[in-house]
């Protein structure tokens, strides 16, 4: 793979560290008036999910990890994976619980997700920005509370709690940015 | 949609364009206008200029640099009598860009015959408080370089080794470059500086820091002080953690200044970057006619993000193309 120098540094770029890979998530130029120049990263894992912050000087370089992006379809979970099929070549790869992390609680059966390949290796996967999902349970509003901002905790069909505006009803279908975990709009009425 | 907010900061640039002119006018500063394009720079370690490639008269092709700063042309003026003056220049410092900095920048830049860095601070901190009404009614303070390390992270920059600093940072979850243990002890201070302390100096009133260490000294003059430390003296004025003024009791030995030169080209190409030609024109000057003086460069647009609460560089400049 490529290395790259500090000013190839830019959010999105993948970069191996310690033998993992790492995504930058942030970066700052930090640099006194006559000093020497700082480039400070913040760095996620792409295995465990752990954020890590680093920092380089000019001339410093670091190796590009191998990383590739395939859209697939989730299939289904069993007790120990996460099965997922290339829709095109009908291959099927599978994570574990870990290696899904977080994205667990936005996956339904069939949707599109993109998982991640580390040297063809598949180590996790992100769900889409946006998901729908349906509320399976939410305490009814309280009538003249619809509104303000005032909000209320609701529990999606995959088993994921985040909190809702008061008028949204159980079986109402909702879009949920994943990035977050927050509600963005209500898609259909029960 | 860009257009409107754009054009209200270009109107508040205006306004603090006026204000800092009319403080000059008001003590005698002569505004002067100097070349951008230089063949020789002001060398410095670890500010890289823009070169480009001019064709002169006959058709002769020659390597120029758009300039750092415009310290070199305005000294020569004051060797040739000019008194006091001032200038707002632009500068390119290459691969500089980041939320506080910029390829291209708006340098504030004055220099003060017979003044001494401890006089400059004083009309720097009058026109801050000209500039920034939130500061106006404020007495800055003033910490020596070694006072600051002291109080923020327990560390006597004059007694420390590359093994204290890296404790240090560790303690403080700042994260070390690679090649830490093999860097200078100059550079480490500053990772510590930017990393950690700067984002609290100056917050909850201005601050100037001063007496730097020699190895920082740059283009200021050094002393030796009360403990024995040979330090520099040069300031420069934090507010609201924002570095946004450096100044220096100005150096007027073209020997040592050559000196000076030659040893930030020898870190230069032991970092493997080039050497750069020196400003002859300046170390001429140095050795003809020029005065006992003060100078200060100032980040103008760090002074508008200042006075308009802004917190990147790109919102108070026009139309910047990175």
């Amino acid at each position: 793979m490529a290395s790259y120098g500090t000013s190839d540094f830019r959010k999105g770029l993948k970069v191996l560290l310690d033998n993992e890979p790492y995504l930058i998530i942030d970066l700052d130029f930090m640099k006194p008036g006559k000093g020497q120049a700082v480039y400070r990263i913040k760095v996620k894992n792409l295995i465990n999910g752990r954020v890590l912050d680093k920092s380089y000087r000019s001339g410093d370089s670091v190796e590009g990890a191998d990383i590739e992006e395939r859209t697939m379809q989730f299939l289904y979970k069993d007790a120990a994976h996460f099965h997922f099929m290339d829709g095109e070549s009908f291959e099927q790869v599978e994570l574990t619980s870990d290696q899904v992390g977080d994205a667990a609680k936005w996956l339904i059966d069939e949707m599109m997700c993109e998982v991640v390949c580390w040297n063809g290796t598949p180590i996790t996967c992100d769900p889409p920005n946006h998901v729908v999902l349906k509320v399976t349970y939410t305490e009814p509003g309280a009538k003249g509370n619809s509104t303000g901002n005032v909000q209320k905790p609701a529990t999606v069909s995959t088993g994921a709690e985040l909190m809702v505006p008061t008028f949204i009803n159980q079986d109402d279908m909702v879009r949920i940015d994943t990035r977050t975990g927050e509600y963005v709009e209500r898609v259909s009425k029960s | 949609m860009h257009g409107a907010p754009q054009i209200v900061m270009m109107r508040q640039r205006a306004k603090l364009l006026a204000r800092a002119r009319e403080f000059f006018a008001a003590r005698g500063v002569l505004e002067v206008d100097t070349p951008l394009l230089g063949k020789g720079l002001v060398v410095e370690s670890h500010i890289d200029p823009i070169a480009c490639q001019v064709t002169v008269g006959d058709g002769r092709t020659e390597q120029r640099h758009l300039l750092t700063s415009p310290e070199g042309p305005m000294k020569r003026l004051l060797a040739d009598g000019s008194g006091p003056i001032y200038q707002f220049a632009h500068a390119f410092r290459d691969g500089e860009v980041g939320k506080r900095h910029s390829l291209e920048f708006t340098m504030l830049e004055w220099y003060r015959p017979d003044h001494d860095h401890h006089a400059l601070m004083d009309e720097v901190e009058a026109f801050a408080q000209a500039m920034v009404p939130r500061v106006a009614g404020v007495a800055f303070e003033r910490l020596t370089f070694q006072q600051v390390f002291q109080d923020s992270v327990g560390v006597d920059p004059f007694a420390t080794s590359l093994a204290e600093l890296r404790t240090t940072c560790e303690r403080l979850a700042v994260p070390v470059p690679p090649g830490f243990d093999e860097g200078s002890l100059h550079d480490a201070l500053d990772l510590l500086l930017v990393a950690h302390i700067e984002p609290s100096l100056g917050t909850s009133r201005p601050l100037f820091m001063h007496e730097y260490p020699a190895s920082q000294a740059a283009l200021a003059r050094v002393h030796a002080s009360a403990e024995g430390h040979q330090v520099a003296e040069r300031f420069e004025l934090y507010i609201d953690g924002v570095e946004l003024a450096n100044g220096y009791h100005e150096l007027a030995d073209p020997i040592e200044q050559r000196q000076r030169f030659d040893h930030a080209n020898r870190v230069r190409v032991a970092d493997s970057r080039s050497a750069l030609p020196i400003d002859e024109p300046l170390i001429a000057a140095l050795g003809s006619g020029f005065p006992a003086c003060a100078g200060v460069a100032l980040g103008f647009d760090r002074l508008l993000m200042i006075a308009t609460g802004s917190k990147c560089i790109d919102d108070v400049r026009s139309a910047t193309t990175q």
